[in-house]
């Protein structure tokens, strides 16, 4: 076992390694000016052009050797030093980034486990009762096509306006402030169930697609068909089915986080949600770089980090993982 | 030899039996034609270029604009046939990009083993951990002007290792069947028994796989398209789907803006997945139902 | 009599038709028997011994009897056949390296088997480890899943699980078709062994190596297209067969010691027929060297010995 944690770290150090020199490459390497252009961003501000060089020349080091410049850039790394944002200037990248999180963690967290549980449950139950799957299974794959994004816009237009129910952007009212009042939890809520809702909506119908497939391979393994002709009731041979069927379901879910961050970012900015996803979308609009940059590294860390745990997750589940010597599976 | 080529020809006839009975492909497939008809004579159907000031904004569908107007007073049909094109084109090119590697890659890897599938499959595992929108964010943003093709490349310069994954597995199992070591046994050249052995069957495989990936580059570049990182010219239904919550369109009702481009994605992708899983059920024997 | 089979029809329904399978099976066994039954790849076998257990479709149940120690077995019904499984009848599959259940510890897996048929496992939990001793395995082996055990173990273990509830019919279903000699002999051995020790009544051995039933089967019934052949003590079959199919087929098998350039081995020229259109009457006469005229028809069922009965028109000639 210690082989297979070996080998899965090392593979997600450099992944992390590679992710970080494609986010300092890149931008060297695109055409253009990016120093000027960003000067020239800040030309509103004239005492803030100077210090703005300065800084800039000193992010992007441009007056040492490349290598130097690339090591720089890891010192800054460890340091949370990811740069100064351009929009909320002064504002630093690290601040920006850590002020959104929380509400990213409120959004998909939930958004993703329950969408697991309701979609593997839905698609075991469907996946044996022919009738049921026959006309659920389209809707099913009609759900997984649909982008987050448009879902959001229609939830938000049915909801928020047709019917006037529910609030369409922001967090929470500007009107009030933050506390533990049961108001403001109200309308905390009432402001986080739409994206909630979009992002939920959409994944149900992969992972029930997902399940409904995998409880189909089982049902049809020889293990299940031996416990049939042992005149087993069906019972047993549907706890088993679907313990094994969850297993890919859990690497499933590695699979797709890039997804549902994508999903949530793009969801975010429907509804202006104050998530890394809005600051994204604005970061790109205003050709905010260091913020973008910032963005990225947090995605990526979080998609890693997550993996890992799934990782451990599925070492204590699947006991053929645990016994073979630590191969890829 | 010539056995098989019997089989062959019963073989197709057995499929084109089964293709034409199967529901899910037959969807799949009136859903694709539709929107892929609409997008090659809809320009046709229309007087308007997609950005023009075709009239006065905010009108609901009407004769005159069958789509209605945006909020500037474009004429959404005309930006919705438009960028009906501008999907497919991404669809083709991003789905066809990220094929070609992932098939190149994966039965590289899968057919010679050993170190070159150690190091390939090293690469694919670290790129498919790195999320696609990340990186298709880095590549998009610092480029000052963008294209569908451009597009195109980076979705499927991204796009690719599961596919690669997927065709690595198909190529070992491949590999180990009667056929290919009857094949290497008589001597036959490494380029001979993949292109007599080996591709004929992994040819369904690879046509189902284009069509995930044409799916999902069409879905690729709506988000991109959505997020501003589209092209900087034309229109495409992500364009259309930004600039509409750019201006608001949600509060102020226009359903006829912000429902047809969200809405065609859906069923072209929907499309593509249901003749996805009707493939895979004509191919795949066991799944046929009785 | 333990089990005795009148005239069962079983068909599969496809879409090009119905193949005829198993048609028209007839024959008894005594209690503590073991059957062979033997044949070529197609031949029936497989389908007759799942549709004893396991009648499902696209296997159609078309007309027949079975009886079980005298009382019908209703094989036709699936629900009602759930009871009988495992207790009355049970299989040991072909597919018996893959029988257990991958994710669970092989004493939890047989506890559940257990429960949810509604039998004690508190009960059966000492005879079980006293049986694991006599295939040689250990207890632990209850504490551990089957991807920890080696090919000979699990086979060893599915038999004891297959017996533990002693059926009167055990069904062994080409269980050393993918073995080497060696092991082959010692599943076989162990077969008698639960015969002998009355783990079980009878056993009905399926395969297509002859060779192995000679070793172990007091019966030996040879089936050819879905048809009934010929049935008898397994001396009398290899030694002196009647139908024209047992006898090249039990010349075709090597002997060892005889080279195949002085001794040619002979083979049977052609192949089964289809069975979704077979042939009138005796399914075999393209292939016989002695069919006639009257083979066109079916022919019955004689006796030909003592429990030795073959349907062929040739001895029919014969002993008229």
């Amino acid at each position: 076992m210690g082989k297979y944690f070996r080998r899965k770290i090392i593979i997600y150090l450099i992944t992390f390694f590679v992710a970080v020199t494609i986010d300092w490459l890149i931008p060297r390497f695109m055409p253009g000016d990016p120093i000027n252009a960003l000067v020239g961003r800040l030309s509103n501000y004239p005492q803030a052009t100077q210090v703005a060089y300065t800084n800039l020349q000193r992010a992007f080091g441009l007056d040492v050797p490349l290598w130097n410049q690339y090591l720089n850039f890891w010192k800054s790394l460890f340091q949370g030093d990811l740069g100064i944002s351009i929009t909320v200037f002064p504002k630093p990248v690290f601040e920006i980034i850590a002020e959104a999180l929380p509400y990213d963690i409120f959004l998909m967290v939930p958004a993703i486990l329950a969408s697991y549980f309701f979609g593997n449950k839905f698609g075991a139950f469907a996946a044996k009762k022919k009738k049921l799957d026959n006309w659920v299974l389209p809707i099913w794959y009609m759900l997984t096509a649909t982008p987050y994004l448009w879902l959001a816009i229609i939830l938000a237009w049915a909801f928020g306006v047709v019917f006037n129910l529910l609030p369409v952007a922001g967090a929470y009212s500007f009107s009030l402030t933050p506390s533990f009042s049961f108001d403001f939890i109200f309308d905390l809520l009432k402001h986080w169930i739409l994206p909630f809702l979009s992002l939920f909506i959409v994944q149900l119908g992969g992972w029930a697609i997902g399940m409904r497939n995998m409880i189909i391979y089982e049902l049809d393994a020889d293990y299940s068909k031996y416990l049939e002709t042992m005149g087993v009731p069906d019972k047993l041979i549907r706890k088993y089915a679907y313990k094994n069927a969850s297993l890919p379901q859990i690497t499933g879910l590695a699979i797709q986080l890039g997804i549902i961050i994508t999903g949530a970012i793009t969801t975010e900015i429907v509804f202006s949600y104050p998530g890394l996803g809005h600051v994204l979308n604005q970061a790109i609009l205003q050709e905010d770089f260091f913020l973008i940059q910032g963005c990225f590294l947090f995605i990526i860390i979080m998609v890693l980090f997550a993996n890992f745990v799934i990782d451990i997750v599925y070492i204590f589940k699947d006991p053929r993982v645990r016994h073979s010597i630590g191969g890829e599976m | 030899m010539k056995k098989k080529t019997n089989k062959e020809i019963s073989n197709t006839k057995e499929v084109l039996y089964f293709a034409f009975r199967n529901k899910k492909l037959i969807i799949g497939l009136c859903l694709f034609i539709f929107f892929l008809a609409l997008s090659i004579i809809g320009p046709y159907l229309t007087q308007y270029e997609p950005l023009d000031y075709a009239g006065p904004g905010y009108q609901p569908p009407s004769g005159e604009y069958w789509l209605g107007t945006t909020f500037f007073g474009q004429d959404v049909f005309s930006q919705f046939v438009y960028g009906l094109r501008s999907s497919f084109g991404v669809g083709l090119m991003g789905g066809t990009i990220a094929t070609l590697i992932g098939l190149f890659l994966g039965f590289f890897a899968g057919y010679k083993g050993g170190y070159i599938d150690e190091i390939l499959m090293m690469i694919t595992n670290v790129m498919m951990v790195i999320p696609t929108i990340a990186l298709m964010i880095i590549f998009a943003a610092y480029l000052p002007y963008r294209g569908v093709v451009i597009q195109s490349v980076i979705i499927g310069c991204t796009a690719w290792p599961w596919t690669a994954r997927a065709v690595r597995s198909q190529t070992f199992s491949l590999k180990q069947r009667n056929f290919v070591s009857l094949a290497r046994i008589t001597g036959t050249k490494t380029i001979k028994i993949i292109t007599g052995e080996i591709a004929p069957n992994m040819l369904s495989y690879v046509f189902m796989v284009y069509i995930l990936q044409f799916g999902g580059s069409i879905l690729a570049a709506v988000t991109l398209d959505f997020i501003g990182l589209g092209p900087t010219r034309g229109i495409s239904l992500g364009l259309m789907l930004q600039n509409a919550v750019l201006w608001n369109a949600i509060q102020l009702g226009m359903w006829w803006w912000i429902i047809p481009p969200g809405l065609a994605i859906t069923l072209i992708v929907g499309g593509l997945y249901f003749m996805n899983t009707g493939l895979d059920e004509i191919f795949n024997p066991k799944l046929r139902e009785m | 009599m333990s089990l005795e089979v009148k005239n069962l029809k079983v068909y599969y329904q496809t879409l090009r038709g119905q193949v005829k399978a198993l048609d028209d099976m007839t024959f008894k066994i005594n209690d503590g028997d073991i059957l062979g039954l033997a044949g070529e790849s197609g031949c029936g076998k497989s389908t007759f011994s799942n549709s004893l257990i396991l009648l499902k479709p696209p296997m159609k149940y078309i007309g027949g009897e079975v009886l079980l120690d005298g009382e019908k077995l209703p094989i036709e019904n699936y629900e009602e056949m759930k009871e009988r499984r495992y207790k009355d009848i049970s299989i040991i599959p072909q597919y018996a390296l893959n029988a257990m259940n991958p994710t669970v510890k092989i004493g939890k897996y047989i506890r559940d088997v257990f429960t949810f048929k509604g039998f004690s496992f508190k009960e059966i939990e000492k005879e079980l480890k006293r049986r694991l001793k006599i295939v040689g395995l250990d207890e632990k082996i209850l504490d551990m899943y089957p991807i920890e055990l080696s090919g000979g173990m699990k086979q060893r273990m599915v038999m004891v699980i297959a017996t533990l509830m002693n059926p009167s019919l055990l069904i062994a279903d080409e269980i050393t078709s993918a073995l080497d000699v060696s092991t082959q002999k010692a599943v076989s051995k162990m077969l008698v062994e639960f015969r002998d020790k009355k783990f079980v009544k009878s056993i009905i051995f399926v395969t297509h190596d002859v060779s192995v039933l000679y070793q172990i089967a007091d019966k030996i019934l040879i089936m050819y297209a879905g048809k009934f052949a010929e049935i008898g003590p397994a001396e009398e079959i290899i030694h002196n067969p009647k139908h024209v199919y047992t006898k090249l087929l039990v010349g075709a098998m090597p002997e060892v010691g005889i080279k195949y350039s002085e001794t040619p081995l002979s083979g049977i020229p052609g192949h089964p027929p289809l069975l979704i259109d077979p042939p009138e009457g005796c399914r075999f006469r393209d292939r016989c060297p002695h069919s006639m005229e009257k083979c066109l028809k079916e022919p019955p069922m004689i006796e030909v010995g003592k429990d030795h009965y073959v349907a062929c028109w040739k001895e029919v000639d014969r002993n008229a």
